[in-house]
């Protein structure tokens, strides 16, 4: 009975917050003075996405993997071959002759009308997904077997090896070696014209994608998989004994995990229209491991805000750094391009000293509210008092598992 | 033309990258050998040591500019250990590790904003950075020299390892963190020891790998770091002989996979170039997965037992 009144809460809190970007969507121009809280929702979809799909993998199920970027670069690359429309092809494709010559937002419409296309958009960008669940897999089999820091330079270098072969040339009229790709469905163009009303969706679409999906792990972390997911990164011995096939739980959380990525990938270049390899770095990977700390490892919502903050302070709200004048301070010497990255890095190295836990810890947005309702809001002293003993004890649990490796 | 003609080029300057990796790779595996840490940050710190060089030499003589380059090096090897890992001494190792990732990401956004993200030129040492002639090619002084530096300050590190007190204390605290502790070893100073050894040898490679490249930028760093950490992780962890053999194997693969189109197509065993040279990074961590998959310690690593 309760569950169920949570359930209906969170779903009104779903609808009303999409509502809200929608009506966004259409009051605000790209070119407003308020056009970059447009952008910085897109890029902060895509990103909360990766960072919740990456959570899943490092928090929920302690396989710690660094190939994130590699996962994504694929549903990126997928995405964008089988989106892009048969006339720009040649025009995308200069020094290949391009081997795929159909998108699947081309061929439904032609069968379907516009609804086709909405279609054909949904088709690749799960298609984007099920070819990183596909290299996963693949990947999985050799490379899970390793604990962790040995996992996590494996996973980073087949991430490196992923780029390389869609960078290499002959593999050209595919991947468009290492040009870029462009001119497929993206964001931007995203509008409907119904009699003399544009609609515009550029906004709406990456963060209802977002939603989706992120709705789909929170199912999947409260499902007996998820529980089977925790029981392994606390402790792999017992679990083991608990019945609990390693080899396949592991690999279960790995293909979804990377499955979500491909599909934050497919945003990527939704939002960003070019798919490029030289894009996907390591270093991609280490930021979006970092935002996942500052939410706090084992949080979904705290991934989520971690993801978001990340992006609306890097790519707004901290842009004065980069340019001259921050918070009515005018020092252009000081104030110049790549300040606020080193501003930034900084708060990062902070919160991964100091604040280990980051903002959530390990609990979600709900818990916390409905301890705060419990006890009369967040700032009095019972509550406080209350989280150091929480933060306390789940400092001494990771310590009991986690902690240095007995040598033997 | 003779196939011995085409290979030795790519041969030489395999050696002699491999070299550099190798005095890479020494800092990742002694620091891996006693925190268990993989220090993302080690390739950063070899790239601030060839930016220090860069803005020092523009102002001093070489003979200034080496030493205090070296020093500098040095002490922000100290300092990152001091800030960055000594707080998380007690933590989860995933804290550690995240920590490391969050100083290489600050080390690389920092160089970003003071070189403005331009591509600055490693200034010429003279008589190391001359061309000579040997085996019918042209190479830098640099390219020979290294090998043997190289080899030279292992056996001097290996000396130093088997033969003094810090070095007793260094494997001590390798084989039991807690134990040696313990036993009154001073772990924060054999740390400490640890991390200047590293980056003091970083910076000697950082001199020699940049000189044979144009230019340096904020990133330059990260791969060479990656590589050589696959080079302690293919030799065995833990084991400094195992990092050199690793990172001279992984700089002769990568520098003939790099040569692979012109060596196949000068021997007509393929008619066009195949486009091999895309590989050469990703090549490393082909080898690196195939070694972690077969003998997961490495080639001299000493067999781990996992207790319940």
């Amino acid at each position: 009975m309760k569950k169920t009144k949570q359930n209906y809460t969170a779903l009104i809190a779903v609808l009303i917050f999409m509502s809200v970007i929608f009506v966004l969507d259409q009051l605000i121009k790209p070119t407003d003075s308020l056009g970059m809280l447009l952008t910085v929702l897109q890029k902060g979809s895509v990103y909360a996405l990766a960072a919740v799909s990456m959570n899943l993998l490092n928090g929920f199920t302690g396989l710690f993997s660094l190939g994130h970027a590699g996962f994504m670069l694929i549903g990126a690359y997928t995405y964008a071959i089988f989106t892009i429309p048969s006339v720009e092809r040649d025009n995308v494709y200069q020094y290949f002759d391009a081997a795929i010559r159909f998108s699947f937002p081309e061929t439904f419409s032609q069968a379907l009308g516009p609804f086709g296309t909405v279609l054909g958009v949904a088709v690749a960008v799960i298609l984007a997904g099920l070819i990183a669940t596909l290299f996963a897999y693949l990947i999985g089999l050799p490379v899970l077997k390793l604990k962790s820091d040995y996992l996590a330079i494996a996973t980073l270098g087949f991430a490196e090896i992923i780029r390389a072969i869609f960078q290499w040339e002959k593999l050209g009229p595919i991947t468009n070696g290492s040009n870029l790709l462009k001119s497929f469905v993206r964001t931007s163009t995203m509008q409907l014209t119904i009699g003399s009303v544009t609609l515009s969706f550029s906004t709406f679409v990456p963060v209802l994608i977002a939603v989706i999906c992120i709705t789909i792990i929170v199912l999947l972390v409260n499902s007996t998989y998820g529980r089977a997911f925790k029981a392994v990164r606390d402790d792999e011995v017992a679990a083991e004994a608990m019945g609990i096939n390693l080899a396949h739980t592991k690999q279960l959380s790995f293909c979804i995990s990377s499955f979500f990525a491909g599909i934050a990938g497919a945003m990527m270049a939704m939002v960003l229209s070019i798919a490029q390899a030289s894009n996907f770095k390591v270093s991609m990977t280490y930021e979006i491991l970092l935002m996942v700390v500052l939410g706090g490892i084992g949080s979904i919502t705290g991934s989520v805000i971690g993801a978001l903050l990340f992006i609306f302070a890097s790519e707004w709200w901290l842009r004065g750094l980069d340019s001259g004048t921050f918070l009515g301070i005018n020092a252009p010497n000081v104030f110049r391009n790549g300040f606020r990255l080193v501003v930034f890095s900084v708060i990062i190295m902070i919160v991964v000293l100091f604040f280990s836990k980051g903002i959530m810890g390990d609990r979600e947005l709900p818990d916390l509210i409905r301890s705060w309702k419990k006890n009369g809001g967040p700032f009095r002293k019972k509550n406080r008092e209350n989280l150091h003993n929480v933060l306390d004890s789940a400092q001494d649990e990771s310590e009991d598992h986690s902690g240095r490796r007995a040598k033997s | 033309m003779n196939f011995f003609d085409t290979v030795i080029p790519y041969l030489l300057s395999g050696i002699s990258v491999g070299g550099q990796y190798a005095l890479i790779a020494i800092g990742y595996t002694m620091v891996y050998g006693i925190l268990r840490l993989i220090n993302f940050a080690h390739g950063d710190v070899f790239m601030v040591s060839g930016l220090v060089m860069i803005y020092l030499a523009a102002s001093t003589p070489l003979y200034v500019a080496i030493p205090v380059t070296i020093i500098v090096t040095v002490a922000l090897g100290f300092t990152i250990e001091r800030v960055a890992y000594k707080p998380l001494r007690t933590a989860p190792r995933m804290s550690l590790m995240i920590s490391a990732i969050g100083v290489s990401y600050l080390i690389q956004n920092l160089a970003l904003y003071i070189t403005g993200g331009l591509n600055k030129n490693y200034p010429e040492i003279p008589w190391i950075s001359d061309k000579i002639s040997i085996f019918g090619t042209t190479t830098t002084r640099v390219t020979l020299i290294t090998p043997f530096l190289t080899l030279a300050l292992v056996l001097i590190l290996v000396w130093l390892i088997n033969h003094t007190k810090i070095g007793m204390a260094m494997r001590a605290v390798s084989k039991d963190f807690e134990t040696s502790q313990l036993m009154g070893i001073k772990i924060n100073n054999v740390i400490s020891a640890t991390f200047v050894i590293g980056s003091f040898l970083a910076s000697i490679g950082s001199i020699l790998y940049f000189t044979n490249y144009p230019g340096l930028v904020p990133t330059s760093g990260s791969m060479p770091g990656l590589k050589a950490f696959v080079a302690a992780v293919f030799g065995g962890i833990g084991s400094i002989p195992g990092a050199v053999i690793g990172a001279f194997i992984i700089g002769i693969c990568e520098s003939l996979i790099k040569g692979l189109d012109t060596i196949l197509v000068s021997q007509g065993i393929i008619a066009d170039p195949v486009g091999f040279a895309t590989f050469s990074d990703a090549f490393t961590f082909v080898l690196l997965i195939i070694i972690l998959v077969f003998k997961p310690t490495g080639l001299f690593g000493e067999k781990q037992t996992d207790k319940v």
